[in-house]
């Protein structure tokens, strides 16, 4: 912190040092930028963008904008992107991109532009004369903050005023968007519980493990009538475990087969349903027989015998 | 390292950020090419601001991070509107006005 806000002449560093950290820096933040376009997964391209931030904001550090540097990390690597994480998590992270090109030939006209963008400015910039040496008189360091400051709020205080004004109105947008109406009643607790007799499943199935042959998250639960229920296991894992080409299920039965094998008196057939009473509760069944029914034959397996 | 190093390092993130919104189809990911625009946009203001030996361009560097901010926060949400609806955050399937 001392070092960043102790100010040299142009820079915060010697000169060799300033070469020698803007080539591996820059190095840096463009192989992830364009490791951020190549990626597929969102939320690798995120990881590689706080890498480019990260980069960008030791850069500003080391161009004698200390407040800058900090109100990047902070603002940029801190708030922005664990927005951009958060909307990933609540839209789903197996969001992968597709490969399917809509327009034809879009990937290489893209990158034809690109090029030509490149060309351009980079002619452009060097045509203009930039100065190669920073003038002196940019307050540097310690200065930084006090000359930012008297800044902001005497010539770009109108502008300081109007971004107040743009946060709350970004503020009442975001959560204007993000409001549901509710068009149904809400479901009172008395709802809730008939719903679930109705359903059949009273009590909540067994997470993977409780009466599991293996302890792998992508192993189906075995239920205690012996089946197996794929309303354990994460749908994220299930598509993961597909783009692997693995298959749990099939391991599950092979082992209750096997398991069928070695004690017969256990009458475990393989992945299969047992006939057995579920510990369900006949009144509530009594109760809402029909529904009941329904929602057995919607799940297909558990003791549809004892009806 | 003189300013038009950083200039030039700027036009090529821009670039990068420029062509990732022409070629992902992930609505999420096209926001983080634009901030990285943003972000190349930031560091060219910061080394004007230091060639120019003032601290106006750190100030607007300052602003185009508030306004960044807002805009991701209403973006996200309008994503997060259009996921609700369509169940999907690719920019190919919010086609309904092209029929």
């Amino acid at each position: 912190m001392s070092h960043v806000l102790a100010a040299g002449g142009g820079t915060n560093l010697d000169a060799d040092y300033s070469v020698a950290f803007f080539w591996i820096l820059a190095v840096l933040a463009v192989g992830a930028g364009v490791a951020m376009i190549c990626v597929r997964q969102a939320v690798h391209c995120a990881l590689l963008l706080a890498v480019v931030m990260l980069c960008l904001a030791a850069m500003y550090a080391m161009q004698g904008a200390p407040f800058l540097a900090f109100v990047q990390i902070i603002v940029y690597t801190g708030a922005v992107l664990m927005l951009f994480l958060f909307v990933m998590m609540l839209i789903g992270v197996s969001s992968a991109d597709s490969l399917v090109e809509t327009i034809k030939g879009q990937r290489l006209f893209a990158g034809l532009a690109g090029i030509s963008l490149v060309v351009l400015l980079i002619v452009g910039i060097g045509h203009a004369a930039i100065g190669s040496a920073p003038k002196p008189g940019a307050a540097q360091g310690a200065d930084n903050l006090n000359g930012l400051s008297k800044l902001i709020f005497t010539t770009y205080v109108f502008p300081f005023e109007i971004t107040s004004a743009l946060l709350i109105t970004a503020a009442l947008g975001a959560m204007v968007l993000a409001h549901r109406e509710r068009t149904s009643p809400k479901p009172t607790q008395r709802d809730i519980a008939r719903r679930k007799v109705a359903s059949g499943q009273v009590m909540p199935e067994p997470p993977p493990g409780v009466y599991a042959l293996h302890d792998a998250v992508d192993m189906p639960a075995l239920l205690p009538d012996g089946s197996t229920t794929e309303r354990s296991v994460s749908r994220a894992i299930t598509q993961r475990d597909i783009d692997l080409g693995r298959d749990p299920r099939a391991e599950v039965a092979a082992d209750l087969a096997a398991e069928a094998r070695v004690a017969p008196d256990l009458q475990l057939p393989p992945g299969g349903a047992t006939p057995r009473t579920p510990r369900g509760v006949p009144d509530e069944e009594a109760i809402v027989s029909g529904t009941q029914t329904e929602g057995r034959a919607a799940r297909g397996v558990r003791g549809s015998e004892s009806e | 390292m003189s300013p038009a190093h950083y200039i030039f390092l700027a036009v090529i993130l821009f670039t990068i950020g420029a062509v990732g919104v022409l070629v992902r189809r992930n609505a999420i990911v096209i926001f983080m090419c634009i901030e990285l625009m943003l972000n190349a946009c930031n560091l060219a203001f910061v080394a004007f601001a230091r060639m120019h030996g003032n601290l106006d361009g750190q100030v607007v560097a300052f602003f185009v991070m508030v306004v960044a901010a807002a805009e991701v926060v209403v973006g996200l949400a309008i994503l997060m509107a259009i996921y609700r609806a369509r169940r999907s955050a690719s920019v190919d399937d919010a086609s309904l006005l092209k029929y």
